[in-house]
């Protein structure tokens, strides 16, 4: 079990060295995902006032598709260098390689959800600080049953022709159930009169979509990815 | 042994959705309330919608067929062919 | 299992080509009429759009764990299958909507989860047809999550409320009612195992002319 943490631990130490260098995923990300608010709160505001629920689904959308694209470039960035297949001919548990990418990616996308759930309250007029730790259990849940499934398909894709284009393609339909009870979850949540009950049966199934997708993905992992 | 554990695994999994979703019971959604009257100019009549959907069943289904029958008579040409040249 | 293609085809042919006037002859459903017939051929295509995409579950991890490349084919046919009794469910099922509920189409958990399902399929099937060599493997994995949807779909009728019949409806339907529908899910059945077993095998067979072009490339 050592052995396990410790090279997950180095994977992802590898990933934030090169992007604390840069910075590149990180900011290109997070103004993506600040467009997509907007363009979304364009689309849909009307005579200034939102529809009921908007506020969370914008939030929603917007940690999805900028989700997809950190994966995509994080694993490009790997392919690029060719140093996924260093890792995976590495003498290290393949699991492990696994898990180190996906709390590399967990902690990208919780810096740009710090800076996204205010922006949405302040655009939505959401009560972000009625329930601030349920919110947050949500929103980790949530991105956690997502990035579990996203890490592993564009780890799969990193050498197909098409996986700009395919990585979308295969993780939404899969990752439905998720974004479902992240949407409902945090719009119980950001009404006028927060249900706090729903919200907590939300996270409830997404903490068992989560438990099933990353066994499923640590599983899955070795097969895979090598031939 | 491996191959019961996978399925102990898959057998575990499957388990535990119907059990966990039973053990969190919602209350029911009460958005969707089914129409009972609809204005008579509205209504389709029931048997275009009946034809349309056995007209889809054996529409899809013989497609279907008849795209496998394509695809298998080129394959078996091209197995014909390279059988001959190996030989 | 080839040698009973033809004759399941046949039979299939024979019985659903009948089944209009089996289906004319059952009685009528007392409040939604004419249009209830629609479910002699929904629910059969229903239940095996699941049995479908079970079959591909299982074959993928046969590919993925226990290197049976042969059950690789047999998970493409039940994919595309998957998509082919999917459409018929997610068409035949608003079109009898429409009339039994006044709209096309309802954002509930099981026509969401069966909606979900048959994506799922067809991001598989692009995968297969798109991803290059190696694509067994990589859609064997994707399959795996695909696959675990079934059981949610199946218990989302159970535990959430919904406007879906409730799955026990079948057992208590009066028995005029039940001879037509036991007569469209034979025939119906007896198709998609003819389908499926052509399917695999087209796959083998294309599996052994690239192996062969290979072999003749390398010579």
């Amino acid at each position: 079990m050592g052995g396990f943490a410790r090279v997950a631990w180095h994977v992802m130490r590898k990933d934030l060295t090169v992007e604390v260098r840069s910075r590149e995923i990180l900011f290109t990300t997070l103004f993506f995902a600040v467009s997509v608010v907007l363009v979304f709160s364009f689309a849909l505001v009307r005579e200034g006032r939102a529809p009921d629920d908007v506020a969370a689904g914008i939030l929603w959308v917007a940690i999805s598709f900028a989700g997809t694209l950190a994966m995509g470039r994080t694993f490009e960035r790997e392919r690029y260098n060719d140093t996924l297949r260093a890792l995976i001919l590495a003498p290290a548990d393949r699991p492990a390689i696994y898990a180190g990418k996906l709390l590399g990616l967990l902690l990208l996308m919780a810096l740009v959800e710090i800076v996204l759930v205010p922006l949405v309250a302040l655009l939505f007029d959401a009560p972000i600080l009625k329930y601030p730790g349920l919110l947050a259990t949500l929103l980790a849940a949530g991105t956690l049953g997502f990035s579990a499934v996203g890490t592993l398909f564009a780890a799969m894709l990193v050498r197909v022709r098409s996986r700009d284009t395919l990585l979308p393609v295969l993780l939404y339909p899969i990752t439905i159930p998720v974004m479902i009870a992240g949407v409902r979850g945090t719009a119980a949540l950001f009404q006028a009169t927060p249900d706090e009950p729903m919200a907590r049966f939300w996270i409830g199934l997404l903490v068992f979509w989560d438990a099933v997708f990353v066994t499923l993905a640590l599983w899955t992992f070795e097969p895979v990815m090598t031939e | 042994m491996r191959f019961l554990r996978v399925c102990a695994v898959i057998a575990v999994l499957f388990a535990a959705a119907p059990i966990s979703m039973a053990a969190m019971q919602p209350q029911p959604p009460k958005e969707f309330v089914p129409a009972d009257t609809i204005p008579q100019d509205e209504q389709i009549p029931a048997i275009n919608l009946v034809a349309a959907a056995y007209g889809f069943v054996w529409f899809a289904v013989l497609g279907y067929v008849f795209s496998i029958a394509r695809r298998l008579k080129t394959v078996e040409t091209e197995l014909a062919a390279l059988e001959s040249r190996k030989r | 299992m080839r040698k009973l293609t033809i004759p399941f085809l046949a039979v299939s042919a024979v019985m659903l080509v009948a089944a209009p006037w089996i289906i004319n002859a059952a009685p009528y459903e007392s409040t939604m009429g004419l249009v209830q017939k629609v479910f002699y051929f929904h629910f059969p295509s229903a239940i095996l759009f699941l049995l479908a995409s079970m079959i591909c579950g299982i074959n993928s991890v046969r590919v993925l764990f226990f290197r049976n490349l042969r059950a690789d084919g047999w998970a493409l046919a039940a994919a595309e299958l998957g998509l082919l009794f999917g459409a018929i469910t997610l068409v035949t099922g608003p079109l009898w909507a429409r009339k039994a509920w006044g709209v096309w189409w309802v954002w509930d958990p099981r026509l969401t989860s069966s909606l979900m399902l048959w994506m799922i399929f067809g991001a598989y099937l692009l995968l297969r047809k798109y991803g290059g060599p190696g694509s067994e493997r990589l859609g064997a994995g994707m399959a795996l999550f695909g696959m675990l949807n079934v059981p949610f779909i199946y218990y989302s009728v159970n535990v959430w409320r919904t406007l879906h019949p409730m799955t026990s409806v079948v057992p208590t339907l009066p028995t005029d009612m039940g001879r037509p529908l036991w007569f469209c899910f034979t025939a119906f059945t007896l198709l998609f195992l003819a389908l499926l077993n052509l399917r695999a095998g087209l796959e083998h067979q294309r599996v052994r002319v690239e192996a062969l072009y290979l072999a003749e490339d390398e010579a």
